[in-house]
């Protein structure tokens, strides 16, 4: 985690006359695993696709080890990029596919047969050198794509949700795998991702994008629980967002209720937005609770229990390990360092604020 | 429970006999038109005047005059496939990498040409081409000597090209547009330029398309008579018209048959190879 190795300035970039980008500043730092989260059409496959040198910025620069590569050719870029539908040449076996980039910077055929060899290893495909794509699950193809990119042992590597095609349990397999490959390899990932499970699973920096701006940039920690505004607390995970009256530091009015919290330097009586997650809301006997209320909803999931429970005519989503019939009349108690403030957005639009890093 | 299966066979039935009465037309047409007529061409071919089976018909290709004009046939129907193909390629490849919205209009504009009767366009070539006809007229008006195009194999060959052009721009532009972006993508992030991309992963992807091109361009090319009798006079005889003599001027039907038998087999072979290089083309089939 030291040097910048790539450094996006000012990047700017419309299609027909949507902005997609607009002004978007962001460094990737050496051995980084970043992920770029968002919903569709926030502008993360076009920051990766300008990365990787298929698409130019209209305006802005993109510095790799601070020189700037932005009239400079995919060929030309030390990077490989892992797309989203793998993109395995059909017409090549395994092989010929993993050898492609080789072949191209004239190695040796040794030196080729040696990096097949260590590449399907790495990827737990011994065996399947001369194999056709099309024979291949959609899980092993994906892992055929990345033993392609990183037998040119790239600086970087750009994923566009590599996983996007996988079902759920094969998901998960290869999220541990990309985790483990990143370890081994010691090369930076730049990962592209609409699924927040796995950003939080595999991140060391999570850049939470909305319509074209940067939402948020952290720690999955940070991004988790210290949400900057109500689109990142809605995007990761399930929350209860609330809107409220600080009182002053260290005090918030929910519902009519007073709260002590955490925050400081929001000023007196200014309205905010509250964020609690459904597990940091603790159900006691309504006496004891800062709030009453009546459980509505009751849904066994598993690890928990979810519930819905109305006060002062909010609904709130609370999960539990302990359940609470429906009508049950219950207390709504909150700890101080679980309520997160954030600044209240100005206008509908405003959302999408930009946070330059 | 003997009456439910009943029923079930029944409706089963009831649908298979609904299917086969749908395609009753098609297979009438078959018969009528595709089946009964290949049977009489083999049988005229493989037998003489008396109606004894003979092999002469057809191993009158043989004969100084036939086998010229078939290898006259298959020489002027090779280069107008060549022309047709480095015509044809680059503009497939262009197409197919604009935006979709033009694609379609483009396309039409070359497709165009197809829409018109077959023998206009040929006449119309006819017109242009001949001694005292537009492009000499043309010619002289600008001082330039005049051209002697037609009834020569050149005409042959141009009105070849210009009928069958299309034929040869459809498959390549299929096979080129079914190539998957991001995979060129991938060839371009790996390292390979331009010429590295077309020559390792964007041509021989589009094989299937240049096969079946090939085929639709080839093979009606080495059949035709009436590009042949429009463009090349009388004197330039291809396979083709020497049958079409045979049937229509000499009324020896045995003999024209016989050698509709030889000029089948060679588009069988055209086939049969068309059918190995598509099952290497891995699954892209047209």
């Amino acid at each position: 985690m030291s040097e910048k190795l790539i450094d996006l300035q000012h990047i700017t970039k419309s299609f027909d006359g949507t902005v997609v980008l607009d002004d978007m500043n962001l460094y990737i730092r050496e051995n980084e695993f970043l992920t770029l989260l968002g919903p569709s059409g926030c502008g993360k496959t076009t920051t990766l696709r300008i990365i990787g040198g298929f698409e130019k910025p209209d305006q802005g620069a993109v510095l790799f080890h601070g020189q700037d590569i932005t009239k400079l050719p995919p060929n030309k870029r030390q990077l490989n990029t892992v797309f989203q539908k793998y993109a395995l040449f059909p017409h090549m076996n395994i092989a010929e596919n993993i050898a492609f980039g080789l072949k191209i910077k004239g190695k040796t055929k040794a030196y080729i047969r040696d990096k097949i060899q260590y590449a399907l290893k790495l990827v737990n495909l011994d065996g399947y050198e001369s194999r056709m794509p099309d024979s291949l699950s959609g899980g092993q193809q994906q892992r055929i794509a990345i033993a392609r990119a990183i037998v040119n042992e790239p600086r970087l590597l750009l994923l566009d949700e590599p996983l996007g095609a996988l079902d759920l349990k094969l998901r998960q397999d290869m999220q541990y795998e990309l985790i483990r490959l990143k370890n081994e390899l010691g090369i930076t990932f730049i990962y592209v991702t609409h699924d927040q499970e796995e950003a939080l699973t595999m991140s060391d920096t999570i850049v939470v994008m909305n319509q074209g701006y940067i939402q948020q940039i952290g720690t999955p920690e940070k991004i988790y629980n210290e949400p900057e505004n109500a689109f990142v607390a809605d995007f990761i995970g399930d929350s209860n967002i609330l809107p409220s009256l600080m009182i002053r530091d260290e005090l918030v009015e929910i519902l009519g209720a007073r709260f002590a919290c955490v925050d400081k330097g929001f000023g007196e009586n200014k309205p905010v937005d509250v964020v609690i997650r459904p597990e940091d809301v603790d159900l006691v006997k309504p006496e004891e609770g800062t709030l009453q209320g009546v459980v509505t909803h009751l849904i066994f999931k598993g690890v928990h229990y979810e519930m819905e429970v109305t006060a002062n005519g909010y609904e709130w989503l609370v999960h539990s390990t302990d359940m609470f019939p429906v009508g049950t009349k219950v207390g709504i108690r909150v700890d101080p360092f679980d309520i997160q403030i954030m600044n209240k957005p100005e206008s509908e639009d405003e959302e999408a604020v930009a946070i330059d890093a | 429970m003997r009456k439910k299966t009943d029923k079930k066979t029944g409706g089963f039935g009831t649908i298979s006999l609904r299917r086969s009465a749908m395609s009753a037309p098609y297979l009438f047409w078959a018969v009528a038109f595709i089946i009964i007529p290949l049977l009489m061409i083999f049988y005229y071919g493989l037998t003489d005047k008396t109606g004894a089976f003979t092999l002469a018909n057809v191993a009158a290709i043989a004969y100084a005059e036939h086998s010229k004009a078939l290898w006259l046939a298959l020489g002027l129907s090779l280069i107008s496939t060549v022309i047709c193909l480095i015509l044809a390629y680059p503009l497939a490849l262009i197409l197919s990498q604009r935006k979709l919205s033009q694609q379609s209009f483009l396309v039409l504009i070359f497709i165009l040409p197809m829409w018109m009767n077959f023998l206009l366009r040929t006449l119309a070539w006819q017109t242009l081409l001949e001694k005292t006809g537009v492009l000499n007229s043309v010619l002289s008006f600008l001082g330039l000597p005049a051209l002697n195009i037609i009834n020569t194999p050149g005409a042959i060959i141009l009105g070849m090209v210009y009928n069958f052009l299309p034929f040869m721009i459809l498959p390549l532009y299929n096979a080129l547009t079914k190539i998957d972006p991001n995979v060129i993508n991938a060839a371009h992030d790996l390292g390979a330029n331009g010429v590295q991309t077309f020559c390792r992963v964007i041509f021989p992807l589009s094989i299937p398309g240049v096969i079946s091109g090939i085929t639709m361009v080839f093979v009606p090319a080495l059949t035709t008579f009436v590009i042949s009798n429009l463009l090349g006079g009388s004197k330039i005889l291809l396979i083709g018209n020497v049958i079409e003599q045979e049937f229509t001027q000499a009324g020896n039907w045995h003999l024209g048959s016989g050698l509709s038998i030889v000029l089948m087999i060679f588009i069988l072979v055209n086939m049969v190879l068309t059918n190995i290089f598509d099952k290497n083309g891995e699954g892209t089939v047209l």
